[in-house]
């Protein structure tokens, strides 16, 4: 049943069906109502464990410990929080603990900005958490579901990234699975291996040189594989609830585009709606949403992109001093193509600088000369 | 008696570390979840492929072992185990200095965690530096006794006190050099819930720079002279362990370690001030 909610209360509902062991959150901006209404439901006797820590650095080392003691674990923060985190991120991943965590997108400081932007997750891009871009409230909903499966499935930790006020505070119509489907979709959490007194291992030893890279290699390889999953998760999610999110990466009206708009996030909605209208006056334009920065789908993007005149890419990220990252990758895959699509780097939406349809408008009128740009709209 | 931390770990001979972990496991039991911050004692008992643990060991990483053990006890106890006992092992960098803001987070919540600190009195690990434990006038490589500053000018931060501070129920110190009583600490706190913090004192051979056959008597003596009470804050209330009957002088502590070689008479007898002034303000 549809309900009009605030996105971050239903995206708590949707991890409280979840039923995880361990809940530990830190209060910040733009992630803070998912924190409190997670807070309300073990306040209702709804939810086993909240934990209010002290720091987002202690949030994710919290539901570390939790899912090394086999349990179920969540987090949500956003921004200087995550920055915060960084160096728990990396080891989280290292050490196959499949937690899941919400990022709120926001800009990272200097100077001190609370709006949306995504450089505070794209910046963990490298630290082998698989990162799922929500292009829509329903969609951050369901994902938020999705990535439990897919994280204790490939012992992988999973960011939802959802585009900060947006997403997480737009008011709108949504449906939250209820406890009794959630159920259905997605099993108990029985880990291989955990911290048991009955058969004791030790997790997170120090490796030397002789094998610290091979199980560097092993993230990266479970990764490839992951892609797979992720797609047949977004399957098996459409089977149950009818409704499936374009699992890796997705094309929109763009079989036949010859220009096409490719980003990540919330953008995407509004990327659809112009292409709509340009569509209705024939011009042949269409949308790729990418959904998995990590692992990042090259094939799929290659394949969608193939034969295409020219490709904008729009992000709300920049490396600072070499090029923007998205835009980085989609060349790399673009680039065993004999004949590739002009590709420009559309740089807009930080520290929540409007990106209304206008701005879409632009952008396909700027792609339609064959020469590469790179603008900061 | 089964023995949950194996020899064959690659510590120095002498060090005080794992004599601490061995005994307090063997006090602990084989029903607990150990929780190590980055150490010495890491790279002595995990390096991949082998483990000297025979209990369930995780290392994260220097500065989050509270914030580790608080997770791991709340997904036991919300997995319905209300048995285990989670107990982290952490040297004086992550207890006072790098993990402290985590530290006082899991007392503050009063976490059902037994914390036991084995302080050496400086970054070990990485080659003997100076951290907020670190006695005054001690040389480290980053407080060196030089031309014009002598060794570490600051005293020791009263981590224990400040612990105690979060009024959680059960803060102790001890020494390895009074195993009994370091037992007896270990076995009362097993016992108790909430946030448990136990303060040893484990000399550091190469840092402490000294005859590693020495160890336990450095440690006894360490409390002989007055330089380390042993004391319990049981709910609120202070007590002392043991008081010897009268204090040896610090000299015979200080002179047995190369750390504090360079220290004049008249700084010595700053040390010797500091302490009796200490135990005057105790309140027995």
């Amino acid at each position: 049943m549809k309900k009009t909610v605030e996105v971050s209360i239903a995206i708590a509902e949707a991890v409280k069906n979840c039923e995880p062991d361990v809940v530990a959150c830190y209060p910040i901006t733009p992630s803070t109502h998912i924190a409190e209404t997670l807070a309300k439901f073990y306040a209702d006797g709804e939810l086993k464990s909240f934990i209010a820590t002290e720091s987002e650095f202690a949030s994710i080392s919290a539901i570390c410990g939790a899912s090394a003691a086999g349990g179920r674990a969540f987090s949500a923060t956003s921004s200087q929080g995550l920055a915060l985190m960084h160096e728990v991120v990396y080891a989280a991943a290292g050490m196959r603990l499949p937690i899941v965590m919400v990022v709120g997108n926001r800009a990272l400081s200097a100077p001190l900005n609370i709006w949306c932007d995504q450089q505070d997750s794209v910046a963990e891009r490298d630290s082998g958490w698989i990162q799922l871009y929500c292009e829509s409230a329903q969609e951050g909903v369901d994902t938020a579901i999705q990535a439990f499966k897919i994280a204790e499935s490939t012992m992988l930790p999973v960011m939802v990234c959802v585009d900060g006020f947006y997403l997480t505070h737009t008011v709108e119509q949504v449906e939250v699975p209820t406890l009794e489907e959630v159920r259905k979709f997605l099993p108990k959490f029985q880990p291989k291996v955990k911290l048991d007194p009955e058969n004791p291992i030790s997790m997170g030893e120090y490796a030397t040189p002789e094998y610290y890279q091979g199980f560097r290699e092993d993230v990266h390889r479970d990764h490839l594989a992951a892609k797979s999953r992720i797609v047949e998760v977004d399957k098996e999610f459409e089977q149950m609830f009818g409704r499936s999110h374009g699992g890796l990466a997705q094309g929109y009206r763009i079989e036949d585009a010859d220009y096409v708009f490719a980003g990540m996030g919330s953008v995407i909605g509004n990327a659809k709606e112009v292409v709509d209208e340009l569509r209705a006056k024939g011009k042949k334009v269409g949308v790729l949403k990418i959904r998995s920065l990590r692992p990042f789908p090259g094939e799929e993007v290659r394949k969608l992109l193939e034969g295409k005149k020219h490709v904008a890419i729009f992000e709300k990220s920049y490396s600072l001093g070499s090029f923007a990252p998205v835009y980085a990758e989609v060349i790399n895959s673009l680039y065993p193509l004999r004949k590739r699509p002009v590709v420009s780097s559309f740089i807009g939406g930080l520290g929540g600088k409007d990106v209304p349809t206008k701005t879409v408008h632009e952008i396909f009128k700027m792609i339609k000369k064959r020469e590469p740009l790179e603008i900061w709209i | 008696m089964e023995e949950y931390f194996a020899s064959g770990h690659t510590a120095c001979a002498g060090c005080g570390m794992p004599i601490t972990v061995r005994h307090a496991l063997n006090v602990l039991g084989k029903d607990v979840i150990v929780v190590n911050a980055t150490s010495c004692l890491e790279i002595v008992s995990s390096a991949y492929p082998r483990s000297a643990w025979g209990v369930p060991y995780i290392h994260s990483l220097f500065e989050n072992s509270g914030a580790i053990a608080t997770g791991a006890v709340a997904s036991l106890r919300a997995q319905g185990n209300e048995h285990t006992k989670v107990v982290v092992f952490a040297g004086d960098g992550s207890t006072y200095d790098i993990g402290f803001g985590v530290l006082s987070g899991m007392l503050e919540r009063n976490d059902d965690v037994l914390y036991i600190c084995y302080d050496n009195e400086a970054y070990m690990n990485t080659g003997n530096q100076r951290s907020g434990s670190t006695p005054f006038g001690a040389a480290t490589t980053t407080s060196p006794a030089g031309k014009v500053k002598h060794g570490k000018m600051q005293w020791k931060k009263p981590i224990a006190e400040i612990i105690a501070a979060h009024q959680i129920p059960y803060v102790a110190t001890a020494s390895i050099g009074y195993m009994a009583d370091f037992e007896s600490k270990v076995r009362k706190a097993k016992d108790m819930k909430g946030a448990r913090f136990i303060l040893v004192l484990a000399p550091c051979v190469t840092g402490w720079n000294y005859d590693s056959a020495k160890t336990i008597e450095i440690a006894k003596l360490a409390v002989d002279t007055g330089l380390w009470m042993l004391y319990e804050i049981e709910d609120g209330k202070f007590k002392v362990s043991y008081k010897p009957q009268q204090f040896k002088p610090v000299a015979d502590y200080l002179k047995m370690q190369a750390r504090f070689k360079h220290l004049s008479e008249e700084q010595i007898k700053t040390i010797q001030e500091h302490m009796n002034k200490a135990w005057a303000e105790v309140k027995q």
